[in-house]
Parts: C-alpha cells; structure tokens; sequence
C-alpha cells in the first residue's frame, strides 16, 4: 500500500514539534499518541500483519523497512524545487496551477497515486491546507508530517478558527487578505505556493530555496527575508 | 488511484459554479464527508476526475463505477455560526458526486 492509497491513521513518531516564529513551542501535542502504547495491541497487530505478508510473498522482508527509509528520506526538497520553478518561470506556473500532477511530471517528480492540486497565495487570498478526517499529506514532495498538522487541535480548528491558529503561527495577514482552508478531504494533495518575497528579485534558484520552510507549503507561515 | 483501464462512469453531472448542497446522512463506514459541512450549501469550484470510490474500498469492495469528485467551496460564515473572519473567508473541501444535490430539490 502506498502513503497516498489510502486515509492512514499513522503512529509514527517523527519527534518534528512545531515552533513560533519566536522559538517557543507551539500548543500542538502529538494528541494522536492517546491510543498509542508500546504494550498495546496496535504494534502487535502491526507486526504480526507484516509477518503474514512476508510468510504469504506479498511483500518481501526489507520492502517495509525500504518503503520507511524512503519515506524518512524525503523532506521539502521537492516541493521547495516546485516552488522556486513556478517563481522564476511564469509559464511554468500558469502550467502548475492549471494541473498540478501534470506540472510537477514535467520535473520528473512523480505524484504515486494521487492527484496534486497547487494553491497560490496572492495580495488577496491567503491559503491553508489541514485534513479534517486523518492527516493527508502530499509526502512523496514534503516527506513526513510534522506532528502539529496530525494533531486534532490543529485538524480541528484550522477549519473553524483559521486566523487564530496563522496568528498563533505568528502569520498575521494585512487587512483585505481572505483566507481559504483546503479540507484535504479525498484524493488530491495540496501545496501551497507561496507569494516570492519582497526583495528577493536579484536572488538566485540557490537563495530563493533557502527562503522556503516547510509550513510555507502548508500555508501555516509566509516566506520572508528577515 | 485513478486508473485509466477501468470502465469510467457516466457523464458528471454538474459543472464550475454550479451550487450545489451536501446531504444530510449518516451512514455507518468510512466515509469521506465530514460532519460539519452536511447540510450546507456550496459552489462547485473544479471538477477533480472520478476515482474508485474508497467508501467501497475500505471495505474489499472493487468501488467501481468511479465516482466523480469536485472541488466545492464554501463561505466560513455560512459553515459556522460563530465564525469571526471577514465574509470573504472560504474553505475548499472535495466532495463524491453521490454526496452532492442541486441545491433546488
């Protein structure tokens, strides 16, 4: 099964706690954790499915722990790539808008089983992406998500308080900015594409990658210089 | 997963800027349509493809017909009764087709 098949309700723990802009540590708990004990019955299961698949050949004794490195080798590479394309090239970005999948295959950056939708953030909408009923993620471009974005504070009340939780983020957007929640509800993917800073004009593919975090992806903060 | 191989069902049944409002139900599974947004009135934003319907597929079921899914947006205000922003402030979610009523019946 592939990360995007299905609505997963993960466990894993990448011990990735989001930050305030200021540095202290986001109200965010790794909430999904209450049904999670080592002595509980979801890593027996877990092991003893993966045993079955082994002793039945469907899937061979290091696919699980190759699908995992995989998995842990991704990070916002990829998507950072996408983004510092769509800023320097504006046809490029007319082109991802349009069909997100179709755009990022153009970069030989596969999508696996799901469809990618791109959202841009412009003098007028702001967008946020949170997935309500688990934590879809568009991993195979960003990688794991941060435990902020599985938490049911976060899924919560991204949807009904969206400017509370960007200003807890330290994102405070000028007046006249509509925000837009993505409910990554079903089967496509989100990425946020980012507004090119102010002042970045002279920057090089290099230094326009540096400004990019993985919450600006996820439309949590905003690139910026400082 | 959308697989070109499989048969594709019968023409989508609406289009961009359609209004269109989710049902109201409450069937046991799996489903991909969340609580909050039942009963409320939308408009359709983008037509997504028709994929297996993973309703079915939760279950070993094949989901075939496809079903269609759109992009349907919705104002906050309208979602929430208590809600704060500006009125200009939406949410996007995607929605089955069988989820879906013209917003007149």
């Amino acid at each position: 099964m592939s990360s995007n098949d299905e609505h997963e309700h993960e466990h894993e723990h990448d011990h990735d706690h989001g930050h305030k802009e200021d540095g202290s540590p986001l109200n965010y708990a790794d909430d999904s954790r209450h049904d999670y004990d080592e002595a509980s019955h979801y890593p027996l299961i877990t092991e003893a499915i993966r045993q079955l698949l082994i002793e039945k050949e469907i899937v061979k004794t290091g696919d699980v722990q190759e699908r995992l490195d995989f998995m842990d080798s991704r990070g916002i590479e990829l998507g950072a790539e996408i983004v510092v394309k769509a800023w320097t090239d504006p046809d490029y970005k007319a082109r991802l808008l349009k069909d997100g999948t179709a755009a990022v295959a153009e970069l030989d950056i596969p999508m696996a089983d799901a469809e990618l939708v791109v959202v841009e953030n412009t003098n007028d909408v702001h967008n946020l992406i949170v997935c309500t009923l688990c934590s879809c993620y568009p991993r195979t471009i960003l990688g794991l998500p941060p435990d902020w974005y599985k938490s049911k504070n976060y899924r919560s009340r991204a949807v009904n308080e969206p400017r509370a939780v960007l200003r807890e983020f330290g994102t405070n957007l000028p007046d006249g900015v509509a925000v837009r929640v993505h409910d990554s509800n079903a089967d496509m993917r989100y990425l946020v594409l980012p507004a090119r800073p102010v002042g970045s004009e002279k920057m090089n593919e290099a230094e326009l990658t540096e400004l990019i975090t993985r919450d600006n992806l996820v439309g949590a903060t905003i690139p910026s210089l400082a | 997963m959308n697989d070109a191989s499989l048969p594709e069902p019968s023409d989508p049944l609406y289009k961009i800027g359609d209004i269109v409002r989710i049902k109201v139900a409450h069937p046991p599974g799996h489903r991909r349509t969340p609580d909050y947004i039942k009963g409320k009135t939308g408009t359709i934003e983008r037509y997504c493809g028709a994929f297996i319907n993973p309703e079915e597929r939760a279950y070993g079921f094949d989901g075939i017909p496809k079903k269609h899914l759109y992009r349907v947006r919705f104002d906050q205000s309208q979602i929430w009764g208590h809600y704060d922003g500006p009125e200009e402030d939406t949410l996007d979610l995607e929605i089955y087709e069988h989820w879906l009523e013209g917003k007149s019946l």
